[in-house]
């Protein structure tokens, strides 16, 4: 249903800084747009990006409405053990998708 | 008191259809109190951030937006958070973001909505308890938060 790109590299070294670019499909309504009918479409962003390593809480972004439609962020994390690189998005209207991926760090 | 003739009525009507539709909008004022309540009284130094957006942009709905921060990233001294402001989307806002040393490295590349020409300030915050900053300016064509028309 939801649509999740991560890009993340699969092996690091130890200690290794390494780029994780995460995107997800959400429509950023602003609730600032008037629609068709004219009335303004309700509000409905993604307002948290929370990314965990092995659980631990690694990096945190809050959105407003002007990130861009289909939010993607990109930043740096330090690979410090094997193990699963978590990302969750919550926001308006119970939204929420969480995603995983596996990394081998050696 | 004078009576309301029907010329003075129209007239009056046809000045309320052509207010222009104003929603509320962040301005210099409101980033600037925005900042205020981020750094409190914190002096804002400028340098060691740097804020990429392209100066031209098309399409306000969708700009590519890339800020870092020179840091060591050690934990002794790291990058806490970096704030995006802007002056004239609905609301100053664009983004908080945490940061550790586990990050490495203080970059964070995104996409935003731009509603107008306008100059946009990133804020880092160090472990230190250090403010740094950053501006762009950018002209937009094209704003985002047009009429939906899908």
């Amino acid at each position: 249903m939801t649509n999740v790109l991560i890009n993340a590299p699969k092996t690091a070294k130890k200690g290794e800084v390494i780029e994780l670019k995460a995107l997800i499909l959400h429509p950023m309504e602003t609730g600032f747009r008037p629609g068709t009918n004219g009335r303004i479409i309700p509000r409905n962003i993604i307002e948290h990006f929370v990314a965990t390593w092995n659980g631990t809480e690694i990096f945190r972004m809050d959105f407003s409405p002007a990130i861009a439609a289909n939010p993607f962020v990109s930043f740096f994390a330090v690979a410090t053990e094997s193990g699963t690189i978590g990302f969750r998005w919550t926001g308006d209207e119970g939204f929420q998708v969480e995603e995983s991926v596996a990394i081998a760090v050696g | 008191m004078p009576r309301t003739t029907r010329r003075a009525f129209l007239a009056g009507t046809a000045l309320v259809s052509v207010l222009p539709f104003a929603p509320a909008r962040a301005t210099p004022e409101a980033m600037a109190a925005v900042i205020k309540e981020v750094v409190g009284d914190n002096v804002i130094r400028e340098g060691r951030v740097t804020l990429e957006l392209p100066p031209l942009i098309e399409n306000g709905s969708t700009v590519p937006l890339t800020v870092s921060v020179e840091s060591p990233m050690s934990e002794a001294d790291y990058v806490k958070a970096i704030h995006i402001f802007n002056e004239k989307n609905p609301q100053p806002h664009v983004f908080d973001a945490r940061l550790s040393p586990r990050n490495g490295r203080a970059l964070i590349a995104t996409r935003i909505k731009l509603g107008d020409s306008q100059r946009i300030v990133a804020i880092a915050e160090t472990s230190k308890g250090e403010f740094f900053s950053a501006s762009a300016d950018v002209i937009v064509t094209l704003a985002a938060c047009l009429e939906d028309i899908t």
